[in-house]
Order: structure tokens, then sequence, then C-alpha cells
């Protein structure tokens, strides 16, 4: 079962590391693990995909707030959320496809970022899934080179600072 | 005030309340030790850094404080990192703190440099690379709050050279510690404590298992307040032990693979287990699947990680075991289980049957002989700290403990080479006791140097070394599952009398019932540390330790020792 977790984390040397020693000792399978910068000056946001079959539910959750530079862990798998990936797709133009595969990635929302003698580059930002086919439609095409973000996830329209809110309750 | 680094160190520790530091020094952390002595803080001089975690360790133990551990870089580092992994295991509270290479030569592959946060990352509750001299002080503070609180663990702290010498205006830190990150959520709900209460009201078989947080925690009391006023009988883990007294008549033993018949019966017929502070780990379990079939099961455990880790709960508590008891028991109600307490009487006066102790069999010395005697002269009232491997379960199922903090052993890494440096911890921190040091020959050795340190720091100690000339656990293990094949067990051993006089301790041998009593009652009326060396049973009936659960079986499938014909009754179980 794969879970979606989001984890806000304080910006230090060593966090990921930790979180990476985390799953690799407790045998935890990552999927996918992102990480960035938020809205707040000294916290990353990590957005983390597990595959939890094998272990007890929320039990990756768990072992992750225990980490000291965690701040807060929210599996919104269940959530109604966004989740996007971001793809970079160099695909071959020299049978003199370009405009076919312009159209492809026209119709699945996705933009052209440059046009080359032989190539060019698709960016897409949706969910996984609608990449995977977008991918897999532009195969026979020839691939050159690809890029993906894996999962980024927000919870849609509840305003809340998680980080406060554990402050308030401690 | 303008303080060093170094100087920052000792104030900060005198102001945690540290009294005593184990440790050794070296090049990269010899500028800390300088100025240790104008703060009046005690260092005990260990003979190699495994045994500082591990004497800092018994002293966390048997004190309830933080111990704390100091090394130099490198293979000084290094060597703590068993010991650490050791408290880790065992929710032990250290505090370690090790000399680095200067800043900036980190990553150079300078002389004595060894990435020991990245070494320690996952045996640690968290660690700490100081780089900027302000942050040390915090820094120290916060690894103290977060070693002794929640579930307790080793933290280290890692000081390279230029932050010991670095100068600055020092401000200790004013406030309480505030980590945005370490809040956890205790509260407990009402529902679940009435819940647990009818659940035991119901119960027609139930079984308390208590664990290591008991004793942490400081619940003993209101543990055993829980048992009697219910009538619920108790089993305990093996750092369990201490938190319910061993000879208390609703006292089960121990539990798990070398735990007592009657309690690992009545586990696997159990319709209902509490689980207090213990994590079900796989020695106490036996094989999952088939454990306690029939028993709903409820977990209380401050970690909300041990939850269902191992073993589902019906109900999971995430809370302080002593927080849960105090609600708790004034809602229990006395229920009639007479049939399940006539079972589990069945049980222990079957085990009594089996036991060797009161077997006259023509059987040389044993380590059950030993252990039981060394525990009628002490009256049961010493602090023991075991070894692993055969000599712990012996001392386990033959040393009855009646308090907290008084049965000590390396239960989650089954560490050998524990028993001396942790008795040496252990023996600081309580002055007044009795303290025994209980080892094999195998793992004694691993730390024998310690020797040293106790005539060195005049500790009156009294160490008893279970001689049987094997790595016996292992033995025990390729007797029933390797064919027979001793391969790597046998030992030959120096004599550990004239070791030990080398030392500079008073020593004796024992090689029978009579010369081990006469040596033990030497070593007890000895001012000073004293060895035994009794020469036990290494191989068959007498150097095996029972009952056993065979790795794979379930608790109920032990083997064990068979009833002697014209077998003599007794009270004792085994």
């Amino acid at each position: 079962m794969k879970r979606t977790l989001v984890a806000l984390v304080q910006d230090r040397p060593g966090t990921l590391n930790r979180i990476a020693s985390l799953f690799r000792r407790r045998a935890y399978n990552i999927e996918s693990l992102t990480v960035g910068h938020t809205e707040r000056y000294g916290v990353s946001r990590m957005t983390i995909v597990v595959d939890e079959s094998g272990t007890s539910r929320g039990i990756v959750e768990r072992n992750l707030r225990k980490l000291i530079n965690v701040l807060h862990v929210e599996d919104v798998t269940d959530a109604s959320a966004v989740m996007h990936d971001l793809a970079l797709i160099k695909v071959e133009t020299v049978n003199g496809t370009r405009a076919e595969i312009m159209k492809i990635a026209e119709s699945f929302g996705a933009r052209i970022l440059d046009i080359g003698l032989d190539t060019l580059i698709v960016e897409a930002t949706a969910p996984g899934d609608q990449i995977d086919r977008l991918v897999r439609i532009l195969r026979p095409f020839g691939i050159a080179e690809m890029v993906r973000t894996g999962r980024i996830a927000m919870v849609r329209d509840i305003v809340s600072n998680p980080i406060q809110n554990e402050k308030e309750r401690a | 005030m303008i303080r060093t680094g170094a100087q920052i160190v000792w104030e900060m520790l005198q102001r945690e309340g540290v009294e005593v530091v184990f440790g050794m020094p070296g090049g990269s952390i010899m500028t800390t030790y300088h100025p240790r002595q104008e703060y009046g803080v005690r260092h005990v001089l260990i003979r190699h850094e495994q045994a500082a975690a591990h004497a800092a360790d018994g002293y966390a133990r048997a004190s309830g404080r933080v111990g704390v551990a100091m090394a130099t870089s490198g293979p000084g580092a290094t060597n703590l990192t068993t010991g650490i992994a050791t408290a880790m295991m065992d929710s032990i509270p250290l505090v370690c703190i090790t000399g680095q290479v200067r800043s900036s030569m980190i990553g150079s592959d300078a002389f004595q440099e060894a990435d020991i946060t990245g070494i320690t990352l996952p045996i640690t509750k968290h660690n700490y690379l100081v780089t900027d001299v302000h942050d040390l002080a915090p820094t120290i503070r916060e690894a103290f709050y977060i070693a002794s609180t929640g579930r307790p663990g080793p933290v280290l702290i890692d000081l390279p050279l230029d932050v010991q010498t670095a100068k600055i205006e020092f401000q200790p830190p004013q406030g309480d510690v505030c980590l945005a990150g370490y809040c956890p959520d205790l509260t407990i709900d009402p529902a679940d404590v009435e819940w647990m209460a009818a659940a035991l009201a119901e119960a027609e078989r139930p079984v308390i298992l208590a664990g290591h947080g008991v004793v942490l925690s400081g619940a003993a009391h209101l543990l055993r307040t829980l048992a009697e006023s219910a009538e619920l009988p108790v089993t305990t883990t093996l750092l369990g032990k201490g938190s319910f007294p061993d000879h208390h008549p609703l006292c089960l033993g121990m539990m798990g693979m070398h735990g007592a018949v009657a309690a690992n019966f009545a586990i696997q017929e159990a319709d209902l287990l509490v689980a207090l502070g213990m994590r079900f780990d796989d020695r106490v379990t036996g094989c999952l699947e088939r454990y306690a079939p029939s028993a709903r099961k409820i977990h209380v455990d401050l970690d909300p990680a041990e939850i269902s880790k191992n073993v589902s709960a019906d109900l999971a508590v995430v809370a302080d075991v002593r927080d849960v008891l105090e609600r708790l028991s004034p809602l229990v109600v006395r229920s009639d289980r007479s049939a399940w307490m006539d079972r589990i009487a069945n049980w222990k006066a079957d085990a009594a049957e089996r036991e060797i102790l009161f077997r006259a069999s023509g059987l040389g010395l044993t380590a059950p002989d030993v252990v039981r005697e060394i525990w009628e002269q002490t009256g049961g009232e010493a602090l023991v700290v075991t070894d692993v491997g055969q000599n712990q379960m012996w001392s386990a199922q033959y040393y009855a403990s009646s308090r907290p903090r008084s049965f000590l052993s390396s239960g989650g890494l089954g560490t050998m080479g524990f028993a001396l440096p942790a008795a040496i911890g252990a023996q600081i921190a309580r002055p007044e006791d009795e303290v025994w040091a209980i080892a094999g020959d195998g793992g004694f050795q691993m730390n024998i140097q310690e020797l040293a340190t106790v005539v060195q720091e005049d500790l009156p100690l009294r160490i008893a070394v279970l001689n049987n000339g094997y790595l016996g656990m292992v033995r025990q293990w390729q007797e029933h599952f390797y064919d027979g094949r001793y391969e790597a067990t046998k030992l030959l051993n120096p004599d550990f009398v004239r070791v030990a006089e080398a030392y500079g301790l008073r020593a004796w041998r024992g090689t029978s019932c009579d010369e081990a009593q006469d040596a033990i009652d030497r070593a007890r009326n000895l001012p000073s540390a004293g060895l035994i060396e009794f020469v036990i049973e290494g191989e068959g009936e007498g150097g095996n330790v029972y009952p056993m659960v065979p790795s794979g079986a379930a608790l109920h499938e032990m083997m064990r020792r068979p009833i002697p014909v014209g077998a003599s009754k007794s009270g004792w179980s085994g």
C-alpha cells in the first residue's frame, strides 16, 4: 500500500540524512522523495511516497515523528489533496513528428519548453498517472532523456499552520 | 564572564547536576579535560571507551539519572558505539561527549578523524556536531533534555577542538528547553482507561506483561497495587525484572525464550494481555503468528512507534505507564478467577518438580547453585549486573528481584562484556549497595581490563565468573540444533584467580557447593573488591539453561527438563 506523507522539517545539515537513515535502517521502501523550501524560513517540506506493504499501517509516520528535526508529519493519502509530479521529457523529432508530438503535449496540458533540431523538451505538471500515460504515448517517438521530480502534495482548502498548532498543544 | 568551550562543557554538566563522568582523554578531548578539577565533577578513568559507555549506562540504570561518557575523536569515539547501541536498545539516558578534529580539518581524513555523528545516527536518539561555540551551552542542555524525557535514550555531542578552545562571553541558557519537533502527545483518553478496566473485569484469564517502562517511569508500586486489588497475575520481561516482586504469589516469573513455564503457558492460554511498557521483542514472543492466540491485547507504551510493530493491539494507549496506572487502579474490580489461578498453581508445581537445584543426581557445581547461593547470602537485596548469555538467563531465573533498578542487564542488544563496566557505574551510583557482577568466562574477557578501574577507584565490587569453559549459550544451541558440533565455542581460559590477583583484587575459586558457599561468604565480608571463579558444569543436564523455546517455536513449545524419578517436592519454581 503506497502512502503519501508530507513532512515539515528543520532546514539543517543532516536532516535529510537522518530521514534517509531511518528508511534504510527500518527497511522502508521509498517510492519518491522531494524536498524544497516552504513559506517559512528555516523549514523545508518533504513529500515522501512510501510503500507500506510489509509494515504495519502508520509505522513510517510514527517513526518519522520521533526524529527531533521533524516538525510535523501528515499522511495525505486519503485527504482531498493536490498531488502532482513534474516531468521534463526530451522527445526525438527526427522523422518529422514534431507537430504531432506538440499536439499530444497540448492535449495533456503540457508545455513545450525548448525546440531543437532533432528533439524537443516537454514539461508536464500533473498527477503521476497522467504523466505515466503521456510517457507511454511519447515513447514510440523516441524518448532521449527524462527527469521526474516525484510527487509533491498539498491538502486543499484548509488554512493551517501545523507547526504553530503543535507548539500550542505542547 | 569569558569562558572557553572546554569550561562551558563542565559549567553546563555541573548545572545539569552531573556528579560523575566516565571516560578516557586523548588528543582531541584533552583540552576539555584540562579545566575539569575547577568544577568538582568526578571523573572515572576507564581502560577502554566501550567500558565508559557501559559504565555510564550502569550508572543511569542504577540511579535513574543521565549517565555521561567522554572520549576522544576517531577510535575513542568509535569504541563508544557498542555501549551507545546497548543504551539505545534498552532506552537508557546517556550523554556522550566526543572530541573531534578542528572544524577546518573535518572531511580531510585528518589524524584520528571519524564521522561519529554519521556513524551513530541510527543508534542515538539524537546527536549533534557543534561547530559554533555559541551553540555549545544550549546544545548540552538540549542533549540532557532529550536523553532523559519521553522514551529515554543516548545523545551524542561531537566537539571539534577549535570549539573547545574558543572563548566567548558565557551566558547560561535561561528558561525551559523548547524543541518544536519534540513534543509528544501523551494525554490519556478517559474512555481508553474505562475500556481497560472493563476488559480486565470481563477477562477470565488475564495476564499483565510488565516491561522496562514500568521501571523507567517509577510505576512499580502502582503495578503492585493494581495486581493485588484485582488479583491479576504478572509476568515480567528481562528488563522488567524488579517491576514486580519475583516472589509475590501473583508473579509468574520472567516470560520468553528462557522464561518461566507458568509465564509462557499463561500467556498462550490468556484471554487478555495487558502489556505495560514493553515492546514484544522476538525473545519475548517466540513465533509471532502463534503468540497468545486467544488473547485480546492492550498495549501501553509512550513510544507510538512501538504500537502494533510486532503484535497488533486491540487497544493502544500512548502514554506514561505511571499515568495510566494511576487512573486505572481506582476503576478495577476484583473478579473471581480461582480456576485461572489454580491452573497457574499447577504449572508452578510442575516446574518445581523439574527444578535442578533440588535433585540428588551427582552433578557437580552448576550455575543455578551459585546464583541461588548469592541470592540467599545477600537476602535478595544485592544489585545484580549480568553479562549476556547463559549467565544472564541463570541470573534472571535464580536471583529473585524484589525492587526496581536492582537487576541490570543488556537486554535488547545482548552485549557481552557489559557486566563489569556497568557494575562499576552501578556501584558508583549506589555506593551503599552490595553490587554483584555476574559474568560468564567468555563475556568477562571482553572487558576484563576494567578490573584495573575497579582497583583504581577502590570500588567494593563482587565479581562472579561462571566458568564453564565455553561460549555457553552458543554451545547449548550447537548441542540442540547444530548436531552437537561445538564449532569455535571451546575456550582455553587464563587462571582467573591469578589474573584478578595481578590486578590487585582478592580472588577465590569455587569448584563445589561448599567451596562456592565459603567463597561467597569471604567475598561479601571484604571491604574491597573480590572475584570468585566458579568452575561449573560445562555440558549436559547441568550445563544447559531450561526451559528453552527453540527459535521459531511458539512460547508453549518449550524444551524442559524431564521430571526426575524420586524428585523431592519443593516450593521453588524454575
